[in-house]
């Protein structure tokens, strides 16, 4: 197979709309993908977002007051399944691998131009879908686990519709993975070697091979979860002698992965954006190379660690003990040469590097749960809690929300060549950072003195932290506001860039602020140190 | 330099102080009231100082930096270009390794201690009169003891309830009393779906299976009375899926049993 560094552009390129109309149109422009997905996704954390304050309005009070029990659990799921596949997964993956990766490679788009638009149009109409579920009869609660049985006895309408819509969505990165795999490898600039490719494609070629590994065994395992509910096969269904356990093992297969897909690009994007503002190296280029693909090795073999309680055998219950314990070990790695990628160096406090340390403390944080979690004795008391809930949002949210957000304010001058207001950025990142901590750092203590997660009311001795935690989540939905309000302030009025604000040594940086269609006039440029601070400009001082 | 490192330990010290004066003087978790207990909370201990130390450390590191090494306005300029360092590199990957690894030594103590670790499937006289496949659950007896000395209880969890029922005095409560520090026996199956069976102040929980039962052992050591809680989504009233387990002295015990057991039953 030839792969061009330059892919035959469609003749009627020229047909496209131009201005804000191309981001409505079937566009082959990564850079326009790119910006699809993370507006596409944003409006869906909106959706996800409000559902989240709806279940911490109704955990205010003790009682079931706010609404029924069972559209309590059908919200539950439906943030649940919002959250991860139409918002963290297309946007960490999706929108920033489309806009960077060609760049980092030196390539004028993506290997696939029309599947990569074809993977990014699936997710607005399988979104819709999902939502639309809500509202047709029914909507699946079974949370986003869906495990049968109770996935096969709930109104069936909505859990259908549910499974037809994560198989979409796993479509969808599964063609994206490929095109990242395949751009990464074979549409390298000549010259441009492996070990001097930017940190982001290193995550984003690991967080590829893990979807195109285990994306296909959740699928897989829907079809067979939906041909029990349509065609009263036994696959999983214990009355027709189905095994329940080997859904969760399917499940987990492709869902403990998901976290690394959810994670490894934030890993990746925080890599890029420490050294600019540290003006510094990163710290330990080829140990964070090997740390990744640790972590996608790792990642493969833990997935039992779901299960503890499900009568798993206890040599099973052992091994993914030390499995999921050792994935501390690369994690660490790059954390602690993070740390020393700021030491020492002269560090900008801007938005984007205070919600970048905000990510390393929420994560560190969210990762010792983790271990412990990791620990047989110790899940077996706070499965299926609060404390699981308390950990897992430290990861996604204090992880990989906080780098979204970071990754906005580096590179929205690259995207609209408009500097973002600092101020208004600044007073979003406290109020997010504290909004946080304080909704979620509470709940361990709920789970771990006996509130269990996913229900709709719960002992009254409770209800002082549950409030605490509305609290922040309340915090949380108003530092949304200055974020939007400077985002379109700026895109109108923002004090204009310039094309390289940070004055940065990556390859995206070297083009015009907003780019040209095909990236660069001319020839794109060689970049044989992308962290190479220290060595240009301390010579001009 | 020598005082650099004074500094250095200083703090390095303090950050272990304050981890173990926390880790010693903050409970978080209710009260001990099974032989398991303890043995969880020695654990719990373990790691909340490892990650009070790793956690406080961090944190100092990364503030420190950010007002140490801050851009001054009239600085231009970068910092030194430092790639990396071998030696530091190696060190922090064989402390975290030599850390995870001895606690996951030490979890596997734990576990032990807790019983999880027996296997459940060889026990002969279950295995004679029930030829189904029993999956583990947490087991602090041995073979023998299940079938002799210990009070047998049949869990049946349904949405959204628990039954129990005693097979000695043929009789089903919607409430589990159990005499305190006998080993209790429960072998648990579900009606529908899935549940799951915790009791935090005993610090153990195990999920109830349709189609596959689960063994869950346990002392009590403290007279009162302790919520059960179904802790797995099973439909709506999950929240509300809850019950008691009443631990009692033995001759209370006794009372309550004598008052429920059928006589018609010939022993
Ligand atoms: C915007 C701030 C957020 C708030 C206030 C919030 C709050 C909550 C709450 C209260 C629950 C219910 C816990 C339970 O009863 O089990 C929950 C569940 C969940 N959340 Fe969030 N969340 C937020 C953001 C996120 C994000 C960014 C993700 C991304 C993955 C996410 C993923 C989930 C998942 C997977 C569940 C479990 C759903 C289930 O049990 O089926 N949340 N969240
Ligand atoms: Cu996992
Ligand atoms: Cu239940």
């Amino acid at each position: 197979m030839t792969i061009s560094i330059d892919p035959q552009k469609t003749n009627n390129e020229s047909l496209q709309p131009k201005g804000w109309l191309r981001y409505f149109s079937f566009s082959l422009d990564h850079k326009v993908i790119g910006i699809q997905y993370l507006v596409c996704g944003f409006l869906f954390y909106l959706i996800g977002g409000t559902l989240a304050s709806a279940i911490r309005i109704e955990l205010a009070s003790p009682m079931s007051d706010f609404m029924p029990r069972d559209v309590y659990n059908q919200v539950l799921t439906l943030h649940g399944t919002i959250m991860i596949f139409l918002w963290i997964v297309p946007v960490v993956n999706g929108a920033f691998g489309n806009y960077l990766i060609p760049f980092y490679v030196g390539a004028r788009d993506m290997a696939f131009p029309r599947l990569n638009a074809v993977a990014f149009w699936l997710i607005p109409p399988s979104g819709l879908m999902l939502v639309a579920s809500y509202f047709v009869e029914g909507a699946a609660q079974a949370g986003w686990t869906a495990y049968p049985p109770l996935s096969i006895t709930t109104p069936q309408s909505g859990q259908i519709i549910w499974i037809m819509s994560v198989l979409l969505l796993g479509g969808s990165s599964i063609f994206g993975g490929i095109n990242f795999i395949a751009t990464i490898i074979k549409l390298r600039r000549p010259g441009l070697k492996l070990m001097q490719l930017p940190m982001y494609c290193w995550a984003m070629l690991g967080t590829s091979i893990l979807v195109v590994l285990s994306t296909p065994v959740l699928a897989g395992t829907l079809i067979l979860l939906s041909f029990d509910i349509i065609a009263n096969t036994g696959f999983f269904n214990p009355v027709l002698g189905g095994n329940v356990v080997v859904y969760q093992h399917l499940f987990w297969f492709y869902s403990h992965p998901a976290v690394y897909i959810m994670v490894l690009p934030a890993f990746g994007l925080v890599s890029e954006i420490l050294p600019v503002h540290a003006r510094k190296p990163l710290f330990g280029y080829t140990t964070m190379v090997f740390s990744i693909m640790g972590i996608v090795v790792l990642g493969l073999v833990v997935w039992a660690h779901h299960m503890f309680t499900s009568g798993t055998p206890p040599w099973m219950r052992l091994f993914f003990t030390i499995a999921t314990a050792f994935i501390a070990v690369p994690t660490g790695i790059k954390f602690f040469n993070w740390v020393a990628t700021l030491w020492g160096g002269k560090i900008s406090i801007n938005s984007a590097m205070l919600f970048s340390c905000g990510f390393i403390i929420n994560f560190v944080f969210g990762g010792i749960t983790g271990v412990a979690l990791a620990q047989v004795p110790f899940d077996i008391h706070v499965h299926d809690t609060y404390f699981v809930v308390a950990h897992f949002h430290y990861i996604v949210y204090g992880g990989t929300v906080f780098i979204i957000f970071s990754s906005i304010y580096h590179w929205f001058p690259k995207v609209t060549g408009k500097m973002l207001n600092e101020k208004l950025g600044i007073l979003h990142f406290i109020i997010t950072f504290i909004g946080f901590n304080l909704c979620f750092a509470p709940q361990h203590w709920l789970g771990l003195n006996g509130m269990p997660r996913r229900v709709a009311e719960y002992d009254p001795q409770f209800q002082f932290v549950n409030q605490i935690s509305s609290l922040g989540a309340l915090l949380m939905a108003i530092s949304t506001i200055p974020f939007l309000i400077n985002i379109f302030l700026s895109m109108r009025n923002g004090q204009v860039s310039g094309d390289n604000p940070w004055k940065a040594l990556t390859p995206e940086w070297l083009t015009s602020s907003p780019p040209p269609v095909e990236n660069w006039e001319g020839e794109a440029p060689l970049v044989e140190e992308p962290y190479g601070y220290g060595k240009q400009f301390s010579e001009q001082k | 330099m020598l005082n650099k490192n004074i500094y250095l330990i200083l703090i390095i010290s303090l950050v272990f102080a304050i981890s173990f004066w926390i880790g010693f003087n903050v409970n978080l978790l209710p009260i001990e009231a099974s032989i398991n207990a303890p043995i969880y909370d020695e654990l719990f201990k373990i790691l909340f100082i490892i990650g009070l130390i790793i956690f406080i450390g961090m944190t100092i590191a990364v503030i420190y930096s950010l007002f140490k090494f801050r851009k001054r306005n009239d600085q231009i300029g970068d910092g030194i270009a430092l790639e990396g360092n071998l030696s530091l590199e190696i060190l922090w990957t064989i402390i975290p390794s030599i850390i995870v690894l001895l606690i996951g030594l030490y979890s596997y103590n734990i576990y032990d201690r807790m019983g999880g670790m027996k296997e459940l499937n060889h026990n002969h006289e279950m295995m004679r009169s029930n030829p189904e496949k029993i999956w583990a659950g947490i087991s602090q007896t041995s073979d023998n003891e299940i079938s002799n000395n210990n009070l047998s209880i049949e869990v049946s969890a349904m949405q959204f309830a628990f039954l129990f029922n005693y097979p000695k005095g043929n009789f089903i409560s919607g409430e589990l009393h159990v005499p305190v520090d006998q080993k209790v026996s429960m072998k648990m199956e579900s009606k529908d779906v899935i549940h799951a069976f915790w009791v935090p102040e005993f610090r153990i929980k195990q999920d109830i299976i349709p189609g596959q039962p689960t063994i869950l052992n346990f002392t009590p050591t403290k007279v009162g009375k302790y919520p059960i809680i179904c802790a797995e989504l099973c439909g709506p009233y999950h929240g509300g899926m809850r019950a008691s387990i009443i631990v009692e002295e033995e001759s209370d015990y006794n009372d309550w049993f004598n008052k429920n057991k059928k006589t018609e039953v010939n022993l």
